[in-house]
Formats: C-alpha cells, structure tokens, sequence
C-alpha cells in the first residue's frame, strides 16, 4: 500500500469513500510519522492521539452511513494560536501556561463539523510576532528542506512555521493557519506549499488569539491549490461572534480550479522589484508571469506607489493593536503567574517572565505610539498611510485589474538563528514586504510554489485578488501550480 | 523622534512589563532602531486623507439587546492561577 501521508485531501478524501482504507488506519499513518518526525522537525507542541482516533472512528462511521461531511476523516493540524476545546492553547507563550480553553474557535468547529479529524496543536511564533518561528516558547521549528549538499537547519517561515513544516514533511493533510502580515503565504513560500490568506472577514476571528485585531486572518497552508479550495470553504463562514465577519455566503471554492484565466487581467506592479532582491526571486517572477500569459492571461504594469510605507505602517498599527489586545495577561484570569510584593508588582513580573524578547518589543512599540503626545504622529498618520495603500489597489482594480503577481518573499530560508536577523530586528520584518500590503489592505493573496533556487530550495509566487474574489486566486494560482509542477523536500529526518 | 533610558522605563511602566536597568539599554536600542525604520512615513503627504477605522466598508453589526450567554461562572475561572468561590484571588489592593 502506498504511503497514506503522501495523498492529498482529494485523493484521502476519493480513497476514503471507496473504503480503500479507513480513517482511523489514515489517522494512525499520521500518528506515526509525527512520532518518528517529530523530535527532529519540532512543527507540533502537543499531540492528541486518543483525540485523533475518536474523531476518526466517529468519522468512519459516517463514511459508513452515507452522511459524510467535506472533510469527513481528514486528520488536520491546528495551530497553537485557535482555541481548542481542554486542549492546550497558549500561542506558543510561556504566559499562557497550562492554558486549555472551555470553548471552540468558530474556525476549528467548522472543521469538526465538516468531519475533519485532529492530530495536535502545532509550533509558531509567540503570538503570531516573527517570520522565522524562533521566538516560540517550544523552541525553532525545522524546515524539511534543506539547501543540496547541506545538512544546515533552515527556518520554516513564520508565524505559521509549525503548519508550513507539518504539511510539507507530510505530517498532516493540511493545517490552519492565521496571517497578520505575512505569516500565512511567507511561510508557505519557504516550505514548497500553498497558503491562502483570505479576505479580512471571511474567517470568523472569534476564539482565534488575538494579535492585531484588524489585520489578522485565517486561512488554510495546504499540499496543493485544490486542497486549499476545500479546507478554505469549511474554514469559512459569517458568524454572529464576530461583527467583522462579512454577511457574504461561502462559495464553492473548488470549482474555480482548472477555469480558464483567459481574457484575465494581470497586473504587475514595479514597486515590488525592490533593492537586494535575490534575481533568482526575480527570474521565478518572469515565469510566473509566462506562464499566465501562456494560459491567455491578459499582463499590464500597474503603480501601486504607496507599496514602501506598507511595511513600516505595519509596524505602528499591529504593535498599537497588540499592547491593547495582549493587555489582558496579566496574571489574574489564565496562564502564568509571577508572585510580587503587590497586584502592579505582580502584573510586571508575570508579564516580564511571561512574554518573550520579541513580544515584549512590540508591545513596547504600541504602548509607546499610542501613549500621550505620540498617538497623532505615530498611529493616525500610519492609520492615513494605510488608506492610502488600499486606494492604491482600489485603483488598479477599477482600472480592470483581475488580480495582482508579485514574488511571496524576498529570499528563500535563512540559517537558524542567522546573526543578521538577530542583530536588526528590522532585517527580520523584511520578509514580510511582498505580503503586508495586503494585510494593510483587507485584500486576500494566496502563495503558491513557482519553482527551486540554486540551492534547491523552494520560491513562492503570490496573487492578490479583489475583496471576497478568492476564487479568481485559486483559477490563476492553478494555472502556476500546473506550469510549476510540485515540490516535495527530500527526507534527512 | 527617539527614546532615551527614562523613556524605555516609562513606557514599561505603562506596559506593566518589568525592565532591569540592562533590559532597558538593549530595549533601547532596539525600539530606536524600529523607530527609525518608521520615520520614513513623515514623508508621505497624508493632507485631507481619513485614517482607515474599518478595512472592510460595513456596517457595524449589532446584536439584540438580550441575554444570550452566561451561568457559566466555573468556566471563566477554570483556567486562572488562584481562586475561590469562582472569585478570582489577587494580592491586596487596598490597604
């Protein structure tokens, strides 16, 4: 028998129907290679094996029956970042400790709904602030590739880095993942795999850890486009628990796949040819647009001139938003506590002990920004730049654009604990140029596998399509994958 | 604009994030440096342009002004360090 992690969703799902072999056994295949994987790739925190079966015996009872959902007996990994009903939740902080919710995310019980199966919580960065998965509590997640001829530990990406690795070395069949700025589609593109992040409001962001209220989605990294049209439509939905959650029904995703992109408008925006840009980003850049042309695909250049500020605005709204929102632990209600001579004493130590180096910067960053005096020539400034960005692409949508290519990042994966990086924390936000526009926007963009540097290691391209015009991503995205072909790491693990 | 030593512990003190004195120094430099890289938006004309409150136009979505959710007192404190009687227990306050 074939190796059960190697099939997709719409393969297991296809196998599954057929009874060519159970949940429970496709289940257990999974179990068994995070068991032997694990101690080396380090993408889950917390594995529910006695879960995993339950679920996957209750899914095989609906194969049975005739009452399959979506996704009945696919096994997922979740990331540590949505709440999980008794099952640990703690945005990969030490200041969430021993945190296991009495509730669902909204995300997490569509899926269940939908039949899937759980196999564990899985690594990322400490709520969600970093784009190489080194600042989680649990320690640096391994990406399965490894350059050709080396044995160096390469980042997976980040925040999502846990998800991104887990898919790749086929230690799940998809996995949830959320994006602020990036950490969806960056990750994606260092792992050789697809990762949607959807328009702000499809996913219900309730029982999700909050990072930057207004920036952050969630949204599937998958093996391929179409195992991302299937796990975005049961991850979707409009819920009443969230008020920005869009009154839009959910589409067949799905159905986009292998429709033509002919008569297709492509824009190609300069500002994203930045300075230092590896030309072999460059080179998978002009295929891609090749390959969109090849397929009818209609190329016109477009001026997004507000591109640059992108990231900088970024890092004033998400930091404000994350001192606001990551102001509630302290040491009273969940998680850490750090004994103190008094209740303010007490508050300092926990949330000294609590938060990471990085976390602690960025809620420094926000608390400064928003404090008295600052708060008009930091926030509301960056708050007016972000308008700007948006008209930028509102314009080139009214001008007839379809949907926008651009590299997903600007280098392949860097070392583990790369000195550069460590030294500037600005070189770390770097990664996320490509991708926060989009954020910053509202807009969805989905990452894509285009091809292997001379490394041998994977590049990503990235579509930005119109609010709530997922389907557009995944038609054009298709096409990439298909001229593409696909990329699987070779396994040292 | 950049922050000195008695800045960094002001806003820490606001954050209610402790700081030793070698905290503050590397934090320091670290928040300048990021403070840097954001000084470039200075140099964007934002005149006569509204601060974005909402990415996705709508309307704010109201809920019926009804008890819909509660009795659930064990839950809420289920996870909290220290307890009793589904009160949460923190140092003194009040002398």
């Amino acid at each position: 028998m074939t190796d059960l992690t190697s099939l997709t969703i719409a393969q297991a799902r296809a196998e599954l129907d057929k009874g060519s072999f159970t949940s429970v056994e496709l289940t257990k295949a999974y179990l068994d290679a995070i068991e032997a994987a694990n101690p080396a790739i380090n993408a889950y925190v917390k594995v529910t094996p006695e879960k995993a079966l339950e679920m996957a015996d209750v899914a095989d009872t609906r194969i049975a029956s005739g009452a399959a959902g979506p996704l009945e007996g696919i096994p997922l990994g979740i990331k540590d970042l949505f709440a999980t009903e008794g099952v640990h939740t703690q945005a990969c902080s030490h200041i969430l400790d021993g945190f296991e919710p009495r509730y669902e995310s909204t995300v997490t019980a569509n899926l269940w709904r939908d039949g899937a199966v759980m196999l564990g919580k899985l690594n990322m960065d400490e709520f969600a602030m970093g784009s190489s998965n080194e600042t989680s509590y649990y320690g640096a997640v391994r990406n399965p590739w490894r350059a050709k001829g080396s044995n160096m530990d390469l980042v997976p990406g980040g925040s999502s880095g846990g998800s991104a690795a887990a898919v790749s070395a086929n230690l799940c069949a998809a996995a949830t993942a959320t994006d602020t700025g990036g950490s969806i589609r960056q990750p994606a593109g260092l792992t050789g795999t697809v990762g949607i992040k959807p328009t702000y409001g499809r996913c219900s962001r309730w029982g999700t850890v909050a990072f930057a209220s207004s920036l952050d989605q969630a949204g599937p990294i998958a093996r391929d486009v179409r195992d991302a049209a299937i796990m975005l439509r049961s991850m979707a939905s409009v819920d009443e628990k969230d008020t920005t959650s869009v009154d839009i029904a959910v589409p067949d995703y799905e159905a986009a796949i292998g429709q033509s992109v002919k008569g297709l408008k492509i824009g190609i925006p300069k500002e994203y040819r930045v300075d230092g840009m590896a030309e072999e980003i460059d080179e998978v850049w002009s295929k891609g647009i090749e390959w969109l042309r090849d397929a009818g695909a209609e190329i016109v250049d477009i001026e997004l001139p507000h591109t640059k500020y992108a990231l900088p605005a970024y890092y004033i709204v998400a930091p404000a938003e994350a001192s606001s929102n990551l102001a509630r632990y302290d040491g009273v209600r969940y998680g850490l506590r750090v004994p103190g001579k008094d209740i303010v004493d007490m508050y300092e130590k926990t949330r000294a002990a609590g938060f990471g180096r990085e976390v602690q910067r960025r809620i420094m960053i926000g608390t400064y920004v928003l404090s008295a005096g600052y708060y008009d020539a930091y926030y509301l400034r960056a708050q007016k730049v972000r308008t700007l960005i948006k008209r930028d692409f509102e314009l080139a949508f009214e001008n007839g654009v379809d949907a926008i290519l651009t590299p997903a990042t600007p280098s392949a994966a860097f070392g583990i604990g790369d000195q550069d990086m460590a030294s500037d924390p600005v070189k770390m936000y770097m990664q996320d140029i490509f991708t926060v526009t989009v954020n910053m926007a509202g807009l969805p963009g989905i990452s894509v596998p285009a091809g292997l540097d001379h490394k041998g290691l994977p590049l990503g391209l990235q579509l930005i399509g119109k609010p709530f015009d997922e389907e557009t991503l995944f038609r054009a995205g298709y096409v990439i994958e298909q001229a593409a072909g696909s990329f699987k790491p070779n396994r040292w693990w | 604009m950049s922050v000195d030593q008695t800045t960094v512990k002001r806003v820490a003190k606001l954050a209610r994030i402790a700081l030793s004195d070698e905290d503050a120094a590397r934090m320091e430099g670290e928040l300048n440096a990021i403070l840097g890289f954001v000084e470039q938006l200075s140099e964007v004309d934002v005149s006569g342009v509204e601060p974005m409150t909402s990415v996705m136009p709508m309307e704010m979505k109201k809920r019926h002004d009804v008890v819909s959710d509660g009795g659930k007192a064990d839950d809420i404190v289920a996870n909290a360090p220290e307890t009793t009687d589904n009160y949460f227990l923190v140092p003194k306050v009040v002398e």
